[in-house]
This record gives structure tokens, sequence and C-alpha cells, in this order.
């Protein structure tokens, strides 16, 4: 990475985390001119540790489901400012985002504020430990879905953020992954060359949540998209557009290199993949 | 200047507008009260320029300012009831960043069961929160404490939220004859954040996570600043009333006939001009209006209480599982090792918008020779 980092070093994000690789990207693609207006999690509580800051840029915090309505204020002060021009990005975890702040973000994208907003998913409240979310995955085991002789983990499928962004008809919508940082990137960019209300749902796989060695958080990424757990795509003028061709591998081995899916007997994991494929189909096949 | 007649909500919205705030942010829980709605007409009307937000609920619309405050720029809002109840997490963190938010609460009863009515559960709930809480008398007395809470707010030295008070219906639905000021430049100056802004010129990190000494230590100051802005809270209220000439006692309390006078009323609000009327046909009572009761004036309030042998404190709010109200309770705290201590008498009168008339409050007097010290009881309807 060459560029200047806006996150500086020496936060306290576990390592090979996930979501600290996101926001790296994010910032590169965004640059100094951005204010970032940050829900309670992971890498709010990593960040900001009380005399120091991670962030070169201004950053603000204020509680867990806020980030949208408090992105509100600060875009509307900007704007009274005359710096239009300044990135305003609000920026939560999957629980901040798609469940505890949802509302928020719903009232951001229906009065149409000029805001980016960003979910990093990692699939549970990791900072809390490793709840269930409405980001985790089917039949995954967190602390409160454990798997055990009468369960099988998350009883419900992952809910569609991306789909509800688009129906509130918002200019732009893409999901990316940090295994494809370019792609982020360049997603991160065109978001932020459009006027009006963005989401970007960003997939960033969790070492201790989804329970896997961490030098391989950029492999468990890769995976998650070849086999078609996560799709690349952009929503734009109602048009769903795949960015990434997945190479269809098996989910078998993306959800056998992950503890929290260990469970899984091959009938489960034959029911996943058939699922999936359903899913696939429903979502990117029906044209 | 002449008077003009005009309700409580319009002229609450009124006053705000005067105050030139970049936004207003608004959210019509129930129940609601009609000043975000009158400033959105202000606004609309192009008298003054400020951005009107229609947000999701009242947690947005508080969180909303924060995040305009912490750009730098004036805000405003109205809530009541449920709204502020909602608003409970946000108001903690408002005071705790420091930002100079201005807020009316129109007083009324929390569910359950559900009732739009006056009473003062809904801010003596928040009490805790770090805002400043004045509470007002009349429309005149909202008007002039609206313009004084931004200079309050903003003064360098304090820095925070404070919450103006009004009870729901008693003063947001009345007409009342009043002057509303035209000018307030000479008080008021154009707000210039100088502590929070969110600048890329100036990178600020606001709202950071702190271990348990740093988060004390902040904590503590933000105690000692609004303990401190009991002293703010009056000078602004005396350079107003310079300008504009009208007081409401110190800023703090005001008394009321309690020269020479044995027995008290305590109270707050527009309660307060019931109880005039009273103490103005007898000669043995006098009132002591608290108006801010955040920061609670305790030198102010044992000084007007000394040598009292009766105190009769009327309160709209009833603590639960203390049996009493929040001013009572606090009121005989600040007593403990004070010598001669008045008999205080605990009347939780108006909950949920009941009735405490002129003849309600007669009798109280008239009774309280016979009541013990510690006597608490209910005023209901008959």
């Amino acid at each position: 990475m060459k560029k200047d980092e806006l996150l500086a070093p020496g936060h306290r994000t576990c390592a090979g985390c996930g979501p600290a690789i996101a926001i790296r990207l994010l910032l590169r693609a965004a640059g100094k001119n951005t204010v970032i207006c940050n829900a309670t999690g992971c890498i709010e509580v990593t960040t900001s540790q009380y005399p120091t800051t991670s962030w070169k840029i201004p950053w603000i915090h204020v509680l867990f489901e806020n980030a949208a309505s408090v992105a509100s204020g600060v875009r509307e002060a900007l704007d009274m400012q005359g710096k239009e021009d300044v990135n305003v990005i609000a920026l939560g975890g999957d629980g901040g985002m798609m469940d505890i702040g949802f509302r928020a973000i719903s009232g951001l994208w229906e009065r149409g504020h000029n805001v980016l907003v960003i979910t990093y998913d990692n699939e549970a409240y990791a900072n809390t430990g490793v709840q269930r979310s409405g980001g985790t995955p089917w039949l995954a085991s967190t602390t409160t879905t454990p798997a055990g002789p009468a369960s099988k983990g998350k009883d419900q499928w992952k809910k569609d953020m991306p789909a509800i962004a688009a129906a509130h008809h918002i200019p732009y919508v893409a999901t990316a992954s940090i295994a494809q940082p370019f792609d982020l990137e360049k997603k991160v960019k065109k978001a932020l060359s459009i006027k009006g209300p963005k989401y970007i749902h960003i997939h960033a796989p969790c070492t201790i949540g989804w329970r896997y060695d961490e030098s391989k958080t950029i492999e468990i990424a890769k995976l998650a998209i070849d086999t078609k757990m996560w799709a690349l795509y952009e929503i734009e003028n109602h048009k769903k557009t795949l960015t990434y061709k997945p190479k269809g591998t098996p989910v078998k081995e993306y959800l056998k290199a992950q503890a929290r899916f260990r469970h899984l007997t091959d009938e489960d994991i034959e029911e996943y993949q058939k699922r999936i494929d359903e899913v696939w189909a429903r979502d990117f096949e029906t044209e | 200047m002449t008077k003009t007649v005009m309700e409580g909500s319009l002229a609450a919205a009124k006053a705000a507008a005067l105050c030139e705030p970049d936004m207003v942010v608004a959210y019509p829980i129930t129940p609601q009260t009609h000043i975000v709605e009158n400033l959105g007409k202000i606004i609309a009307s192009g008298k003054f320029k400020a951005k009107h937000i229609e947000v999701d609920s009242e947690f947005s619309a508080l969180s909303a300012c924060i995040g305009g405050s912490a750009a730098g720029s004036r805000v405003f809002t109205a809530t009541a009831s449920q709204g502020l109840a909602l608003m409970n997490e946000v108001l903690f963190a408002a005071s705790g960043m420091r930002l100079p938010i201005v807020m009316v609460v129109a007083n009324r009863a929390l569910s359950a069961p559900i009732n739009i009515w006056n009473d003062w559960q809904d801010s003596i709930s928040a009490r805790d929160s770090g805002w400043i809480q004045l509470y007002c008398e009349t429309v005149q007395e909202v008007v002039d404490t609206i313009i004084q809470s931004y200079k309050i707010a903003e003064d360098k030295n304090i820095l925070l939220p404070v919450m103006v008070c009004m009870d729901g219906f008693f003063l947001t639905h009345v007409v009342e004859p009043l002057d509303m000021p035209e000018d307030i430049s000479k008080y008021l100056k154009k707000y210039k954040p100088e502590h929070a802004f969110l600048d890329p010129e100036k990178p600020q990190t606001q709202g950071p996570f702190a271990f348990p000494k740093p988060y004390a230590e902040l904590r503590k100051d933000l105690s000692d600043t609004i303990d401190a802005s009991a002293g703010t809270i009056k000078k602004c209220h005396d350079d107003y009333a310079k300008l504009f000439n009208r007081t409401y006692g110190n800023g703090l309390i005001e008394e009321y006939k309690t020269k020479g006078k044995k027995t008290i009323i305590v109270t707050m609000g527009s309660l307060s001009g019931n109880v005039k009327e009273v103490i103005d046909k007898r000669d043995d009572t006098g009132l002591l209006r608290i108006k801010s009761f955040r920061p609670f004036p305790k030198k102010d309030i044992l000084a007007a209480l000394k040598g009292k042998e009766t105190v009769i404190i009327l309160e709209k709010n009833i603590s639960l599982g203390t049996s009493c109200g929040a001013l009572f309770d606090e009121i005989r705290s600040i007593h403990c090792n004070v010598e001669d201590t008045p008999k205080i008498l605990d009347y939780i009168v108006g909950i949920g918008g009941m009735d405490c008339r002129t003849d309600d409050i007669e009798t109280i007097i008239n009774e309280s020779n016979t009541k013990k010290d510690g006597h608490i009881e209910w005023l209901m309807e008959k």
C-alpha cells in the first residue's frame, strides 16, 4: 500500500481482522475530504481509545443505533457551511446497521441525504462476544445460537440488506468484499461521485467469530465469493449487475474452513448447497 | 414594545427562530406538540435560513442534533413525554460530548396507561442525564428562557445541552399576551464553534472510547461543569434583564412574597401561577418557585427556606419506589444537618393532567398545621 494511510496503525483490532482491512480500503478510496460517522462496534472501540485516535480524518461516534441520523445532522451542517464537497460516511457493523440502527438508515435513505452508508459485515456482534445478528448466515453457531444436540445454529437465512437498500430506490447500491480490494475501492469512489444516499455492504471475515486461523482472512473472504455465499454486484437504475463471476466452488469448502459451521453433517452441507443454488438462481438467473 | 397575543407553542417556535438555529430537527411522536411544525412554517416563509429536517424518530431527532452540533451548527428540537423517554440514551451522549443543544420539552405524562396530558414525569426522569433543566411559569418566560438557553449552552466554560421545560397544555396550548423580542442580536451572537467541528482541514475525533480513569475524570468534569453552570444561568438571566427588562427571580429560583411568611409552597412551572393567586389573598404563605432543577440550586433553596416553619411541596411527578416526588427527596436531603429544619410536606399533584385548582391549594395550606413532617399525599380529583 503506497498511499498515505488514513487509519493509523497501532489500533487494537484482532490480528487478521477483516473489518480493519475493509476500513483501510474504504479510506484509501474516500480520501481525506471525508467525515466518518461511526456506530458503536468493533471498529469504533478499537480505534478511538481516549486520548489517542487512529483516525486522520474527522470522525464521530455517538451510539450504536444512530450513525445514520448523526450523519444526517453532519451532512446538513456541512452543507450549511458550504462544504458540499466533503464526503459523509455512516459506518457500522452488521449489528449496528442491519439490526439496531436499521430504522435510522431507512430514514436517511428515505430523506435522500447525500451520505454513503457502509456496513462492514462480519456476520455477528463480534465486539460483544459473537452473538447472532441479522447478518449471521444460516446454521452458523454463535454464542446466542450455539450448535448442540438440539440446535443446528442460527435458524434463519441472512437478512438481505442490499435488497432492502435497493427497495428505497436510492441511486447506488453495491456489495463488496475485502477479497476484491480494487473492486471495493472502485465502488466506493463511484458511490461518492453520485449525489444522494448510497449503500455499500462489505463482507469482512472475523477470525474470532467465524473461528479460523488469523492468517486465512483473505482466503476465507475469497471462498465466500467463489462459493456464492456472498455475491458481488451493483444496483443502479433498478438494474442489478454482477461485478464478479464466482468460480462455483462447492460451499462445503467454505463451511469446512470455519469452526462456526463444524457441527454440520454431510447432509446439512448438501442442503446448504441446495439453498445457496436456489438463492443464486432467484437473485441472478431470473432475467 | 407592544404586547402580542400568542399561543405557547407558536411563541416557543418564534423564540427559537429568533436564535437562528442552522437546523431544526423534528419528529411527531404521540403526544406531539406543534412547536416544530410552527418552526417549519417560519422556515418555509423564508424569514430565516435554516434546514428543517424530518427524521424517523425522536431518537434520530436528537441524534441528528448531535451530528449537526458536533459539525459546528446551532441546532434546535422539541419533544414531549414518550419522545423524551425514547431519547434517553441520546441525552447522555449529548451532554457527555458537551454539545450546546437547546431542546424544548412540552412536559407530559408517560405511558402506561398512555396519557397525553401534563405532568413532569418525562423530564424529571431525565434529571441525571447531564442536561441543564429550566422550568418555566409563563409563555413569556419560555420565550425568554429559550433565548437565554443558547447563551448558557454555548458559554465556553459550560458547553452543555439545555432543556427548556414548559407544561404541556397549560403553557403549550394557552394563548397569552406577551412581549416577543424583535431583535436579540445584542444578546445572542452567531454561534462560532471552537470546541466541536468536523473539518477535514483540522481532523477531530469526537465521541471516543475511554477506559475507567479517563472516563471517571470526564464524568467528574461534567458534574463540576453542570454545578458551575448555576453562575452562568444567573449571569445570562441578568444580562438579558438589562436589555429586555424582564426578570425571573435570580434565574435559578424565584421567591414570591416569602418575607416574614412562616409557610412556603415550593413548586415549579405553570402551577406557580395558581399558587401566586392563592398567596395574594392571604398573608401567611409565600412561594419558592424552582426554575433550575438541574443544576439544583441547593444554596439558594436553603437560604430561601431558612427559618421557615412549614414547606409544602407541590410536584407533578412521582419517583416510583420512593413514594414521593423528586423535589421532596432533594429538598429534604439538602436539609440534612441543618438546624431548625422546617416541616416538609409533599403533595403529588397534577399527575396525568389532573387539576390542581386554587381551592385545592387553599385546602392544602389550611390543613398543613395538622400534618406531620414527611407527610406525603396525592391530590386526587373528587
